[in-house]
Formats: structure tokens, sequence, C-alpha cells
């Protein structure tokens, strides 16, 4: 299983730029055995990432790679795809990146429902700027510009992916790493915007500010707190107030935005004829 | 059937961009309405699927260019235009086509500014917006018809030369174009030149998406034609591997400079109008050249030496040409619709040889020829009494 992941790194790209104990590699190993899983053709593969800690995970894939802006990856994934439907692309966030910066792109992306897999790696803070708050630091936690603790409601990525309209909604944590894979496969066998998001630990930026100790801890913490759909069914909503409903959340049904778009420039040009 | 119009037909400045954009083989648009420059979008959006090409609305300007750069990427020819807020917003993504080196053409409508300013009033604001809106030193360039028919021609020029130098090109218009109606003959297909950019050559193992040719420019191979590569806009060697290498770094900015200003001759285009023995020339691009060239004929009639200096590229400035200018002639007059944001350029290639004087307007009106007309004869006046 190791060397499979390994052919699809870029090994002379390593040392990677994480800390030591930090969660992104974790989505991006269960990231490349997806891949590997669906069978997906590493030349019509795609991955564009944002700005952050995780968005640097791109560069250690041997696949198309587009490192972009910070916030606007599916910004760029949209083009690529639209410009493209046979390319398999994937695009890798931080919290921030996705839900902060790049929350308008998001909704729109889910929205459109075009045919993109979106990995949401939700470290609850901004690693790459040094600890700032994110929309995913919950309430009452500590950060760099939150001293005196988050006074800011979170998002909740899943109810805000289904909202807009996004038609496959999962969430795991890295602890549950063999989920995050096969997760990521049915999201990207989905035919239309796909959400995985994916808690993860920082404990440099997030983990040590709130007392959670080191990366090893926080994975704990994370099977501690996880709780699967079925699992929660039966759980009552103050059982369920401090836990991480985990698995697939959401399925939808609805018309794929380049597939439509192949549909008209078909009448278009019949019409022309 | 052919993509290219043929016939001579009223056309309007907007839709004459759309037109060469599309002749020089554009087939995808990504862009957010914006007066002055929303039939383009319009006209885009009707276009394009009959010839196989995608258009999208996107959410914002920002969401815009990212698109086009992606879609760029993939291999198809792309273009957004818009108008100066949309232009603000652009902004950082256009510095990340520039340091990835990615073609695309950005149309800006420009408008009257700063902010809301008003959206339908012509002005020539943006001259340095175009050339400093991103952050750090990378070279641009920038395009500037004058007529409908010059649209056109532009913005077949635009994607060219965007194809063949891996940068974004940007053809700045004003409203005046942009919204002016005029019959043009229109070029037949096979007579314009149309670019394709390098592709790249060998197996994929020994591609180096960012190691120049003698030129300067690296090919480009597309995503998903088997040359698996990494693009950001993180300073990165030949590779395309990110490094905070001080060498890496210099050496990457001096060659994006470099494949643009070594192809001066390529890049730079004006035109002359009456300058073989002129001794004041007018100085000017967009609509107010336009005002600019009745002006010269009517101070010729009245027996004034006068000519028309008009950039077409003003990005990178031609500044050889306009310092050629300023040892045989006696007066500059720059005219534009600002403060004086080209004056500034002329000035500087001019460096004290002659007198550069503005006309100057910032009212939302186009500068009309009896302004300049008065300006000319004003120079030459104070030169006859000193
Ligand atoms: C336009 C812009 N604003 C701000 C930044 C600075 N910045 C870089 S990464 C980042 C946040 C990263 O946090 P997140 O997206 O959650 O990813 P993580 O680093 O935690 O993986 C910020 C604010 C930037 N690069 N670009
Ligand atoms: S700062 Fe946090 S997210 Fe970034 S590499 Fe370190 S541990 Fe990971």
């Amino acid at each position: 299983m190791l060397s499979q992941v390994e052919s699809h790194l870029r090994s002379d790209r390593f040392p990677h730029i994480w800390c030591p104990g930090c969660g992104n590699g974790i989505v991006l190993a269960a990231l490349v055995r997806a891949i590997e899983e669906l069978g997906l053709n590493p030349d019509k593969t795609v991955v564009v990432s944002g700005i952050g800690c995780s968005s640097r995970a791109a560069g250690y894939l041997d696949f198309n790679t587009l490192h972009t802006t910070h916030g606007r990856a599916l910004a760029f994934a949209t083009g690529i795809k639209l410009a493209r439907p046979e390319l398999d692309v994937f695009v890798l966030m931080g919290d921030g990146d996705a839900t902060a910066i790049g929350g308008n792109h998001f909704i729109h992306a889910a929205r459109r429902n075009i045919d993109l897999t979106a990995i949401i790696f939700n470290n609850s803070i901004y690693g790459m700027t040094g600890g700032q708050y994110s929309p995913l630091t919950p309430p009452g936690k500590r950060a760099t510009t939150a001293p005196y603790g988050n006074i800011e409601r979170n998002f909740d990525i899943a109810e805000l992916a289904k909202g807009a309209g996004a038609t496959y909604v999962a969430r795991t944590t890295t602890y549950h790493a063999t989920m995050l894979e096969k997760l990521i496969v049915a999201g990207a066998r989905n035919k239309g915007f796909s959400v995985i998001e994916a808690i993860t630990a920082c404990p440099v930026g997030y983990g040590r500010r709130n007392k959670m100790g080191n990366g090893l801890q926080m994975l704990l913490w994370q099977k501690e707190h996880a709780v699967t759909v079925k699992q929660a069914e039966k759980m009552n909503p103050e059982e369920l107030q401090d836990k991480i409903i985990i698995g697939e959340l959401y399925r939808g049904e609805a018309p794929e935005y380049t597939a439509m778009y192949e549909e008209i420039i078909a009448r278009v040009k019949s019409k022309n004829q | 059937m052919s993509d290219v119009v043929e016939m001579a037909r009223l056309m309007q400045g907007n839709e004459a961009v759309v037109e060469g954009a599309l002749a020089a083989g554009v087939r995808f648009f990504a862009g957010y309405p914006i007066t002055p420059s929303t039939e383009i979008a319009e006209l885009m959006a009707e276009r394009l699927p009959g010839l196989g090409g995608k258009f999208i609305q996107m959410e914002d300007e920002i969401a815009s260019m990212a698109a086009v750069i992606g879609a760029s990427l993939a291999g198809v020819k792309a273009l957004t235009a818009t108008s100066g807020p949309g232009f603000s917003l652009k902004q950082e993504n256009i510095g990340y086509a520039a340091m990835a080196e990615i073609p695309c053409v950005i149309v800006n409508v420009q408008r009257w500014g700063p902010s809301t300013g008003i959206p339908t009033a012509p002005s020539q604001g943006d001259v340095m917006q175009a050339r400093w809106g991103t952050h750090g030193d990378h070279p641009v360039i920038v395009l500037c018809p004058a007529s409908v028919r010059e649209a056109y021609m532009l913005a077949i020029r635009a994607v060219n030369l965007s194809e063949k130098y891996r940068v974004p090109v940007i053809l700045l218009m004003d409203e005046v174009i942009g919204h002016m109606r005029e019959r043009v003959v229109l070029p037949r297909a096979g007579e314009v030149e149309i670019i394709e950019r390098k592709k790249p050559a060998g197996e994929p193992k020994d591609y180096y998406p960012y190691r120049p040719d003698e030129d300067g420019v690296p090919p480009m191979a597309n995503f998903g034609d088997g040359y698996r590569y990494h693009v950001t806009g993180l300073v990165h060697d030949e590779q395309g591997n990110p490094t905070t290498d001080p060498r890496v770094a210099e050496s990457l900015i001096l060659r994006l400079h470099r494949k643009i200003y070594d192809h001066l001759d390529d890049v730079v285009t004006v035109e002359g109008y009456q300058l073989e023995d002129a001794e004041v020339v007018v100085v000017a691009y967009g609509a107010v050249a336009r005002s600019a060239k009745r002006a010269v004929k009517d101070a010729r009639a009245a027996g004034i030496k006068a000519g028309l200096f008009r950039p077409v590229t003003i990005w990178p400035f031609p500044e050889k040409e306009v310092a050629e200018l300023a040892v045989r002639v006696r007066h500059i007059i720059v005219a534009e619709m600002n403060l004086g944001q080209l004056k500034g350029e002329v000035e500087r290639a001019v460096q004290g040889r002659v007198r550069v004087t503005g006309v100057n307007r910032l009212n939302g009106e186009l500068i009309t020829f009896d302004e300049i007309l008065s300006a000319v004869k004003e120079v030459t006046s104070d030169a006859q009494s000193g």
C-alpha cells in the first residue's frame, strides 16, 4: 500500500513543510489511496489547491497540480473543468481558505453542482499564518487574534454545502483515515459537486493554544469525539453537543453544470446547421 | 462556415472585441457584468456555444480571472472583460498569471473613477492601474485601440501576444470606443496571423515546465496532455518547485522581464500621422487620438506643422520612439482623459529635451478637437513670441 501511495508522490520534493504531528499528511495519503482505488489516469487527474499549509499538498502529488491564490481554488478549478470536462478534478482547501476568503466561491460551486471533488482540511485555525481564528474555530477557543476566546460562531461546513446545493457531502477525521479514503472515492464517483470535510490536527497553531496536547493526543481527541451517522441517530441533542458526526451526511440529485453546458453546445450547433 | 466575419458591417467596439477574440481562437470566457463592458459578456454567451466554446458568468471578477487562468491551463484560449472596479478585483490573479506564465487576455473598458464614479462616462484613468495594479515587479503588455476596427485587430493581437510570450495581455479600451458604432471591413479568415503557444516536443519525463527556450519563453503543456507538472504563484525553479532561493527568485523575475523587453520591436507598436516635418506633436491614445487627429488636420490647414503620435502599445511604454521625437520636435502635447497618467511617461522619455504640455479632462466627457487645437496654437505662438 505504501508503495502505491509513493508512486503518486513527487518524492524529490520531500521533506514536506508540515510540522511534526500535523494531520495534513494523513489526508494527502487518503487522497492518493482513493485515486488509486478509483483507478484514475494520472495524466487526466488534476489537483487544485488554494493557499495555506494544507494547500501545499498539491505540490507533492504527481498529477497535473495547480497551487492557486488564497480562497480561489474552486474558481480556478471551475475553469479547468468547464474547459475540459473529461478531466477528474480534486480541490484541496484549508478551512479558512474554503469558507472565509473563498466562501463565495464555495457556495457558488455548490449551487452550480459542477463536477469537482472538494476536500476541506479542517484544522479549526489558520495554520500557515500562525494560528489566527477562522470561521471554523469553535466559539470560546483561543487563537492569536482571539486571545480572550473566540466570540464568533463557527460554520457547519456540511450544512453550508448542502444548503448551497452540493450533491455529495461527507465528514470524517484523520483518525478515521480509511473512512476518509472511502468517502473521497464516493465523492469522486458522484457526478456533481462533492464536499468531504476532513477534521485534522494542527498541534502548533491550535492544539497548543487550546491545551489539546500534541498530534497524537489530538488524534485521540478526534477518536473520542467522533460518532457515526448511525450512532448519532440514537443520541439526543445533549449527548451530541460536543460530538462530531462522521460518515456520508447527504446525497442529492441535481443536473451537473458541465453536462448541461455540453447540451447547450449540442443544441446551438444543431440549430446552426 | 467561417468563424470570421468577412463583410463590411456596422459594429460596436465591444462587439468587435468579441469577434476579434473569436477569430483569434478564444473559446472560453468567464466574466461578471459591469458597465461599460457588459456587451462583451452578453455576446460571448451567445456566440461561444455555437463554436464549441464555453461561457460562464462567475460570482465575481476574482472568480472570473481565476476561471480564465484554469481554462487556459487546460489548453483553451481564454478571455475576460471588465471595467474599473472589476479590474481592481482581478489584480491578484493577473499577477498570478504573470508569475505562472499563463496566457490570457483581460479587456478593461475604462469608466470614470475612482470607485463607482460615473459608470457610463468615458475616462482613461486606468493607465497606471493596468501597469502597476498588481503587487511586485512584473512586466505587462497593454494595447489601446482608437477605432472599432482596431478593437477587432487588437483583440487578435492581444491573444497572439499572450500566447507567444505566455503573459496576461490587457486590452485597455475606453467607453467611447467600447460603445461607438462604426462601419468596418474586417480582414478575411487567413489574412491575419493566429499564434498558438509553443508546446513541448520531448518526452514528458524530460519536460521542465519553466525551462525557457532561447527567446525566454518556456514551452507550455496543457493539463491533461500527459505532461504532469506543478504550477504555483510561489517563486519556482525550472521544474515548478517552490523555492525561496534568492538566486532563483532574481533570475525568474529578470527572465519574466526579459522575455518581453528583449522583444520590444515585436511588442510595441505606434502610429504616426504627419510626423515627418512636425514641430508640435500631439501624443494621444484611445478615443482621444481621434480628436487629436482632427486637431492636427486643422492645425495643418492653418499653417502649423503639427503631427500625431499614437502609442498603440502603451505598456511597455514606447520610450525609444518618444525619445526620438524629442530630439526633432519643439513641443509635445499629451492629451488624455485623466490628470496626466501617460504624460508622466512621456516626460520620462523626453528627459527635459522639449516642453511637454498636458490637455486633460476628467469630467466624464471626451476631449474635443478644438481644445487640442487651441493647445497646439498656444504652444506654437508661445514659441514664436519666445
Ligand atoms: C489574499 C490573501 N490574504 C491573506 C493571505 C495570507 N494567508 C495565507 S494562508 C492563510 C490562512 C490559512 O489557513 P487555512 O486556509 O485554514 O489553511 P491551513 O494553513 O490552516 O491549512 C492566510 C490568511 C494570502 N496568502 N492571501
Ligand atoms: S501550522 Fe498547523 S497546519 Fe500548518 S503544518 Fe504546522 S501543524 Fe500543520
